[in-house]
Order: structure tokens, then sequence, then C-alpha cells
């Protein structure tokens, strides 16, 4: 067993041994609930309304004033957002916790010069992800099977096994690479955590906010349905916003004129654009209507080419895109010929 | 095939099954293997599972299968439908032909048979008899294709081993009783991948999607330092030694390769792809539910055997898995291609009535080069 520091729990709050420490110390939910602690459940309000918009909570870990308000907002949300019961609300706040925890995890196994430092972000990827991660020299390696499981859900060539370091059953990685590795097995995990929880009665100081979430949830409701049959090129760009992540400009306007060439609105494809870091509702509908057609000039634009999208790197082929020369022709080919 | 033929090639399958016991055993994990086998003219009969040799060996005498498979895959129920199955973990699996080599000696020693009139061609789009397209092509290996198919097996047995760590013990690599050879990975780290992670695999295995910053090639600036270098290990190393080659004739070939820039760099992938990448079937590997040719089992499209090359480079399946008997028997060949099994070379023959060795015989008729008198 490797002990764990209070500054542990504040980087990563969803381990088990945060209830142990809260237990520990006497809290409880009835006495969170006296209006002393209003301020906590003010922060776990605000915890999730970051989630949500796409950012991550949180600053650098030395400026933590009071860690254990740190780590007790992001319990106290999680109550809230049981209380609430909306899936896309837990969806999104754990995504952006997962995320939280990768800049820590990062952060913790490039400060390995400190042995007793390195020692809990490995153990965390052992016992949570059941990846046993070593070092070599200044990289980190793991075994081939363990990348592979991973590494295929992601469409980039680097991730490609070839284009890897691999010697003698390991793959050699960066700090970076190896959490990347785990993103959405670090998000299942913290998403499980919440669904796990269960929350007989909550106080009535926290009513408030539970019924603000309501509120807050109703700006995500519109969903975008996110076919299997968009080519692979389309999927990645979907994943990247819907990660948050940025996506370039030519990666929008080849999203934006594929969706409109299947028939889809400004209005449906606007949803997609929310969760990116640099989101403006006026600019993303002007821009839309744009390419759409329906203001302006009222020149309409069309999907950029497969060459095109290859050489902005925003190309993922698969055998299944053979020969077309456009993403909108994707999947037809096959039918025609049959 | 003919009914006659099938007479004479059951009766030979059936009299090596009964003498070779000792070469056919059923594999490892016996219990969560699925079993499947054909007979001449009949479709497949899978899901089965056996329990032991002396069970394998009743149904080989019982059914005189042209063809036995079982599976690298392992189920808790192998003899359940595959959606019941309950898929636990398959060995890897490799499968080299020569065919796939694209190798120069091929065209001597191809055919086509007409599929209508049964006539031999040596090449064309037509029978040259009754002019119908539906022409199926034959082929005999030759020396060459197999010592090609060898050094394939070789360059995969150092990926398997440098690369991904796996122990010399824990490979097998089988003559698969026609033109190539088959290679298993009894590794339990493996084991578990499933079809798209043994995709990726297998593209690491043919150089398939290697990118050129993989390679220290990177649009901005291409400095020399980032190239490999002959003692790195992996496809690095790779390159660096077969495709920059030899301190004296590197300097030029590097120079060469940078000055074209990012573009030509990524076109040369492709070529050296063909060049250094190993030539395994793709398919063969990301198949988890395949079930593969049995060890020591006869092989229907020669009449030779399935079986373990213990020393690979020695190995000659022409007489080490040319197992069937030696008593004479009458044919009628229509062979144009000629052909050495045992050391002796048999062919070319035009419709002629022959009399050869029983595993000659067999080894025409299963080419389709020859008819029962
Ligand atoms: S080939 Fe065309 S459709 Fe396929 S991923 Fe690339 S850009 Fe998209
Ligand atoms: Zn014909
Ligand atoms: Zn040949």
């Amino acid at each position: 067993m490797i002990q764990l520091g209070i500054r542990d729990l504040v980087k990563y709050p969803f381990l088990a041994e945060t209830g142990e420490y809260l237990r520990d110390k006497g809290f409880n939910l009835e006495q969170l609930g006296h209006p002393d602690w209003k301020p906590i459940v003010e922060k776990a309000y605000g915890r999730i309304v970051v989630a949500t918009t796409g950012q991550i909570y949180g600053s650098a870990i030395e400026d933590f004033e009071n860690m254990d308000s740190e780590i007790l907002s992001f319990v106290i949300a999680i109550v809230l957002l049981k209380s609430a019961g909306i899936p896309t609300l837990i969806k999104r706040f754990s995504l952006s916790e997962a995320r939280r925890a990768e800049r820590y995890l990062q952060r913790d196994l490039l400060q390995k010069k400190n042995e007793t430092k390195l020692e809990l972000p490995l153990k965390i990827m052992q016992d949570l992800f059941s990846v046993k991660v070593m070092t070599d020299k200044e990289d980190f390696v793991i075994s081939v099977s363990d990348y592979l499981k991973r590494a295929v859900q992601f469409h980039e060539k680097e991730w490609k096994l070839i284009n890897r370091r691999v010697e003698n059953g390991f793959v050699f990685l960066t700090a970076h690479e190896t959490v990347r590795l785990i993103r959405k097995e670090l998000d299942g995990y913290i998403n499980s955590k919440i669904q796990a929880v269960n929350i007989p009665s909550i106080p009535e100081t926290f009513r408030e906010r539970v019924s603000d979430l309501s509120l807050l949830a109703k700006k995500f409701s519109e969903y975008v349905i996110v076919s299997s049959d968009y080519p692979p090129c389309i999927k990645h760009a979907i994943e990247v916003l819907d990660r948050g992540e940025n996506l370039p400009h030519s990666g929008r306007f080849m999203l934006a004129t594929y969706l409109l060439s299947k028939g889809q609105t400004a209005d449906q494809i606007a949803p997609l654009f929310k969760n990116a870091p640099d989101y403006n509702e006026r600019v993303t509908r002007y821009q839309l209507d744009h390419i759409a057609g329906s203001s302006g000039k009222g020149t309409k634009y069309s999907c950029p080419s497969c060459d095109k999208l290859k050489s902005e790197n925003l190309c993922f082929e698969i055998p299944e895109c053979n020969g077309i020369i456009n993403p909108t022709q994707f999947g037809k080919k096959r039918t025609a010929n049959v | 095939m003919f009914e006659k033929n099938v007479k004479l090639v059951n009766d030979v399958f059936k009299e090596y099954y009964f003498k070779h016991f000792e070469l056919i055993h059923v594999p490892t994990r016996t219990s969560e293997r699925e079993f499947g086998y054909q007979k001449f003219n009949e479709g497949m009969t899978r899901h089965l599972s056996i329990k032991d040799d002396k069970e394998l060996h009743l149904l080989l005498m019982t059914q005189v299968p042209s063809d036995v498979y079982c599976s690298n895959a392992y189920y808790s129920f192998p003899n359940l439908p595959m959606s019941e199955k309950d898929w636990k973990g398959a060995d890897l699996i490799f499968d080299i032909d020569a065919k796939d080599l694209k190798l120069d000696c091929r065209t001597s020693h191809i055919c086509c048979k007409c599929n209508s009139c049964q006539n031999i061609v040596k090449q064309g789009i037509n029978c040259s008899v009754c002019g119908s397209t539906k022409l199926e092509t034959i082929s005999v290996t030759c020396k060459n294709c197999m010592s090609e198919s060898k050094k394939e097996v070789v360059r995969l047995l150092e990926i398997l081993t440098k690369d991904f760590g796996i122990q010399k013990e824990e490979i097998k690599v089988c003559f698969s009783g026609n033109e190539g050879f088959h290679v298993y990975v009894v590794n339990s780290d493996y084991q578990t991948l499933d079809s798209r992670e043994r995709a990726d695999l297998a593209d690491y295995i043919m150089f398939n999607g290697i990118i050129p910053e993989t390679l220290g090639m990177n649009k901005q600036n291409n400095s020399k330092s980032t190239l490999p270098d002959v003692n790195e290990r992996g496809w690095r190393g790779r390159v660096a030694k077969e495709i920059f080659g030899s301190k004296s004739k590197r300097a030029k070939i590097v120079q060469e390769v940078i000055s074209g820039g990012y573009s030509v760099f990524q076109a040369k992938l492709e070529d050296w792809r063909q060049e250094i990448g190993v030539k395994i079937d793709p398919k063969v590997t990301m198949d988890i539910h395949r079930i593969f040719r049995l060890e020591g089992s006869l092989n229907s499209k020669s009449g030779l055997s399935k079986i373990l090359c213990k020393d690979l480079e020695n190995f000659d399946p022409f007489s080490d898995a040319c197992l069937l008997g030696d008593e004479n028997v009458e044919i009628i060949a229509n062979c144009p291609i000629s052909f050495k099994l045992k050391n002796k070379k048999y062919g070319p023959y035009e419709k002629e009535k022959i009399t050869v060795p029983k595993y000659a015989a067999v080894y025409m008729i299963c080419k389709g080069f020859a008819d029962i008198n």
C-alpha cells in the first residue's frame, strides 16, 4: 500500500481513499447541509458549470487554499448531479474531471526523478486500468498488447503500432501519450463511480442548486445523431469536438459542408460546436449560415475533396474509403457495385 | 472432383491417416477448441468438439476427410453456434503463401483449367477449345517459391521475437501442405487481442501505414540526425540497414532520400513496403474465429501434409511433407508443368497414360492435372 496524502486526494478525488478520508475527518451529508457550508455547495455547483462548458476545473495544485474544500466540492458535485439525475450533465462532468485528473497524472509522471511521486500515478494506471507502466530511461513503456487494446480506438496515424518505437514486447511512450492512452477509461471509471453512488435524501440547502442543474441541462438537450455511416474523417472531427478539443477551421468547414450536403440544417449542426473551447453561438451561426448559403452572397460551399483533406491532415482513410474522391461519396460506392 | 478420382484419393488418404496417427494430435487445451472437416465434393462440417487423440483418429477413419481444421481460438462452448461459443482468446496465426509474393518464377509454373470443358491452357483469358472465359488458375510450387517463402518466415520470426518479445519456444512453424507456411504463436499476452487489434499488429509486420515522421522526415526541417541509424531496433533499424544500406553507399542514398522532400519520401514508403514489409495474409491474422488446417493432416489441394518444420532452413516440403504411399498407379495426365517430388522430376505430360507412384498421382489429381484411368 502506498500512503496517499491529502494533495493526492485533491488531484484524484475519485479514488476510494477519498471516502475513508472524509469519514475519518467526521464529515457527513447531514452536517454539510448546515448553512455554514453553503460556500462549498456553491463551489461544487461551479465545478459542474465549468465542466458543462467543456472546460477543465481547477488550477495549479500549489494554489489550493483549502484542500478539504477541494475534495468536498467534488463529492458534493456528485451529490447534486445524482439528485438532478441528468445523464448529459453526468457525462460532461466525468469527462471534464477525467481531463483534470489526466493533467495531474501527466505532471506526476514527469516528476519521476522523485520515485515516490512516480509510484502513485503508476499505481493508479495499474489498479484502475490494469495497465502496467514501466520506465526506461526517459520513456514510459507498456506491453504491446496493452497498447494495442487502447490505441486502436484512435484514428490518427501516429497511434498505429508501426509509428511507434517497439522493442522486446514493449511500446515506448512519453508521459503525455501514456496518459492520453487511458483517457477513455479514466472517463468511464469516473462515470461508473458516479453511477454507483447512492443518495437517499439531500439536505434542504442543496435543493436550489439541484433545480438550477435542470435549467443548465436544457442548453444541452439538442442532440446530434452521429451516424455510423459517416466516413472516418467526419467521425474524427465529431469526436474531437465532443471531447472539447480544438478542431481547426478547415476541419469545422469540412464537417459543416459534409453535414449540410447530407441534408442537415444549420440549426441541427450548430450544437456540435458547443464544446469547442472558443465556442461563440452568434459567430458559429453566422459562419454556418454563410457556408449553407442562406445569408450574404448566397454561395453554397461544397465539401472539400479527399485529396484536399489529406493535405490538411484531416483524412483518416480506411479500406472502406477505397477509391472515393470526396467524403460525401463514402458508403455509396459499395452499394452501387452490388 | 470426379467420383472415380475421389475413390482413389479417399483410399490413399485413409491409408495415410491409418499409418500416421503419430503425426496427428489434438492441440493443447483441446476441450476449448472448435474442430471441423470437409469431405471431397461436400460442404464443411464445423462446430465440433473433440475430446482426445483417440476420438480424432476415429473421426479420420470413419469420415476420411479431405481436409481437417481446428480453431486457433479458445471457447467455453466450442460446439455451440458462433454467437454462443463464448470466445476466450486465440493464438496468433500467420499465413505466408508463395502466391502472394509476386515472384518472377510464378509464370513458369501456373496454368489455367477451363471450368466448362476441363481443357488446360498455359495461359490466356479464353479456353482455346470451347472459348469459355471461366478459367481457374492452377499452380505447382517450385523450389524458388519455397525458399522465398522461407525468407518471409524468417523475417516474421525476427519481428515476433525481437519487436514483440515472443520467446522462440512459443512459436511454431508449419508447412501449409501446399504453397506456404503457417506460423502459430502461443503466448498469453497476445491471445486476447481482438480482430481490430490484430489488424494493427498485421500492419506493423507488413510495414503498412508508416508515416514519414516515424522515420525522421518532417514537413518542416529535415535534418539527417533524426533519420534512422543502423544501431536502432525495430523498423527504424531495419530501414537503416536494408534501405539506406552499408556505410559506403549510405551517404549518397540518404542525400537522395532527403533532397526529394516530404512528398517524395512519402511515395518511397510504398516501394519500401514492397521491399521490406513481411508478406503475411492479413485476413488470416485478423480472423479470430477461423478454423485453421490441423497440423499433421493432408491438404486436399496437393495431397501433401501440413507438417511441423523443425529445421526450417533445411526443410524440403517436396520430400518431408510427401508422405503418401508409393505403389504405382495408372493415370491419364494432362500436366503442362513439370514438378519434383521426392527428388524425382515428373512431367510435363500431354494427355498421356502414365504409371507413377501414388503420391505423384494424387498430387496431380488434387491439382486437377490428372484423372484415374
Ligand atoms: S479518404 Fe476521404 S472519406 Fe476517407 S477518411 Fe480520407 S478524406 Fe475522409
Ligand atoms: Zn473449355
Ligand atoms: Zn516458383
